[in-house]
């Protein structure tokens, strides 16, 4: 592609093929679920949980965009408004944990068991 | 579509509220606008209607169940006087975050458009992650609250991959659009599809506790604060149902036999799961948990047994056992207060020791309540159940009618744990003190039980 020429941003994403971006943001979102479920630190798990989001992102405008259709990047602007809120609330939760037992690890939470 | 917005409204102006000195307006003014939003949403009663741009759609089952969820929360609201003597408690805060959450049920309950489940799932459960950890120094709720939190997040994410696989194969989110595509497509649907479908289930059977999805629940409903655990399990539960119905109704009918089986599956291990732990507990709050997981069973039942009578089954139960689930939380928390023992407050069984005798209303409450749940007869609880059945009998799946059936004779023996214990064991002297309001509360939803056990008709041609 020559450098003069314009690209539209549509166009630039539609010049890789989208089973990549599938298998890419499946991926991603793969990595994510496994931190979920095996690391211990709460800020790790919830950092695998954004992960988990942004690969939610990716796909969606990437049929976005190869369907020329702009829901889907409708939905991403709401998925980072509402993400943002959900960090706000459980950065919180974990700084309240913090002062009642001075340790984010999720191991040591262990007051209910059944 | 005024609840939504009168909520909103309500909400900000009861945090306001809270700069008064003085708390006692606060109780009555949530209750006054939870009673406006109720009135206002039967507006639309007989219509139905498309709202801000094809995202919201009203129609008479989404006017009842949003009727359940006001409803319920009223009640639960009823039973919060104790905030005011609770010096740590910031009633105007938890209030305005219960009016919010309710803008997330609504949502969940009339959406037409996938961003507005997305949102609307987000708004009850952030709302609920805060309510969950409102006790701030107890250990208990802190991890009940980090645990809802992560877990609510990672099923939020998990439900978001869906609704992108579906955006991907049907190019749209809007509910009615996905049908369209399945009908259009019956022979060669996108494996996206099926992905997406599978994805978005798991999502939403995590917000509503189904196994093995279930695994936070007890412990979150432990640790949270009895009211807000009574809130959790009946307005959240409802309008997740809602949320499922809608989508399974109409997105998805199409394709009906490729997720039949695999609900029906998490439907007997919902159940078997739910009734067979329960058993095992000491603890009625945790007891009361399990049994939510095992309603979230019955409940399924309807929806894997989709047909026309799905519907109407699904809002007779919801509400028997909203109904019933508040009055039993209700009882718990003033006994519970007022018998504690060296842990602060009991919430084990042998909290109810002799209560019939020294409190023979709140014995009475708590025994309706807990035929209700078990599903006896005279009670809306075994009506719900009966129609829930009938919907499977009516489909022809008896082998999962059979299971149930046995599985609601386990469930007879735990919830009838606590009926003994109130009336054939000895227990503390003197009488459990109730607030008149409380009472009046408790003596209505036992009423209500009661009625709708006896006429079960009452709701019947509504939907």
């Amino acid at each position: 592609m020559q450098p003069t020429q314009q690209v539209s941003i549509p166009e630039l994403i539609q010049q890789v093929p989208l089973n990549y971006y599938l298998i890419v943001s499946t991926a991603l979102f793969v990595i994510g679920i496994i931190g979920v479920l095996t690391r211990r630190n709460a800020i790790i798990i919830f950092m695998s949980i954004e992960l988990m989001l942004n690969a939610v992102n990716l796909l969606l405008i990437a049929f976005s965009s190869y369907r020329s259709d702009s829901a889907g990047q409708v939905f991403v602007f709401f998925i980072m408004a509402v993400a943002a809120a959900e960090v706000a609330v459980g950065l919180a939760i974990i700084v309240m944990i913090y002062r009642n037992i001075r340790s984010i690890d999720v191991g040591l939470l262990n007051k209910l068991k059944w | 579509m005024l609840p939504i917005i009168l909520l909103s409204v309500f909400g900000i102006v009861l945090l306001f509220m809270g700069f008064l000195k003085s708390k006692v307006l606060l109780l009555p003014a949530t209750l006054v606008f939870i009673l406006a939003a109720l009135a206002t949403t039967f507006m639309d009663w007989g219509k139905t209607y498309l709202y801000f741009q094809n995202m919201l759609l009203t129609n008479n089952l989404a006017i009842l169940f949003t009727t359940i969820v006001l409803l319920s929360a009223f009640m639960v609201v009823a039973l919060s006087n104790s905030f005011i003597e609770d010096e740590q408690a910031q009633p105007a805060e938890y209030y305005a975050l219960l009016l919010f959450s309710l803008v997330g049920a609504i949502m969940m309950i009339s959406f037409e458009n996938l961003i507005m489940l997305f949102v609307g799932v987000e708004i009850l459960s952030v709302a609920m992650y805060v309510l969950a950890g409102s006790d701030k120094h107890s250990p208990r709720s802190n991890e009940a609250a980090l645990k809802y939190f992560l877990m609510g997040a990672f099923a939020t994410g998990i439900m978001l991959f869906g609704i992108a696989l579906l955006y991907g194969a049907t190019g749209t989110f809007v509910v009615s659009g996905i049908k369209s595509y399945v009908y259009t497509n019956a022979y060669g649907v996108s494996l996206l599809l099926y992905m997406g479908i599978i994805l978005l289930l798991i999502g939403m059977l995590f917000k509503v506790s189904a196994a093995p999805f279930h695994f936070w629940t007890p412990d979150v409903y432990d640790g949270t604060p009895g009211l807000f655990t009574a809130f959790m399990s009946t307005v959240v539960k409802t309008a997740g149902f809602a949320a499922l119905f809608r989508v399974l109704s109409v997105s998805f009918v199409g394709v009906y036999s490729f997720w039949w089986g695999t609900l029906a599956a998490l439907t007997c291990l919902t159940l078997l799961i739910g009734n067979v732990t329960a058993v095992y507990q000491t603890s009625f709050k945790r007891m009361m948990a399990y049994s939510s997981i095992s309603h979230a069973g019955y409940l399924l039942i309807g929806l894997t047994a989709l047909g026309t009578q799905t519907k109407q089954a699904l809002v007779f139960y919801s509400l028997a056992y909203s109904l019933a689930t508040i009055s039993a939380f209700g009882v718990l928390l003033v006994v519970s207060r007022q018998r504690q023992d060296t842990n602060g407050v009991n919430e084990n069984f042998d909290a109810f020791n002799g209560l019939a005798r020294q409190n023979p209303l709140l014995g009475f409450v708590m025994a309706v309540s807990m035929l209700s749940l078990a599903g006896i007869p005279l009670t809306a609880g075994f009506w719900g159940k009966f129609m829930i059945f009938t919907t499977a009998a009516d489909k022809g799946i008896y082998w999962i009618l059979v299971f149930a059936v046995l599985m609601s004779t386990v469930g007879i023996y735990y919830y009838f744990r606590v009926i003994i214990a109130m009336y054939f064991r000895e227990g503390a002297a003197e009488p459990v003190k109730v607030a008149p309001f409380y009472r009046y509360v408790l003596i209505a939803a036992t009423i209500l039980t009661l009625v709708l056990g006896l006429a079960p008709g009452l709701l019947e041609g509504l939907v």
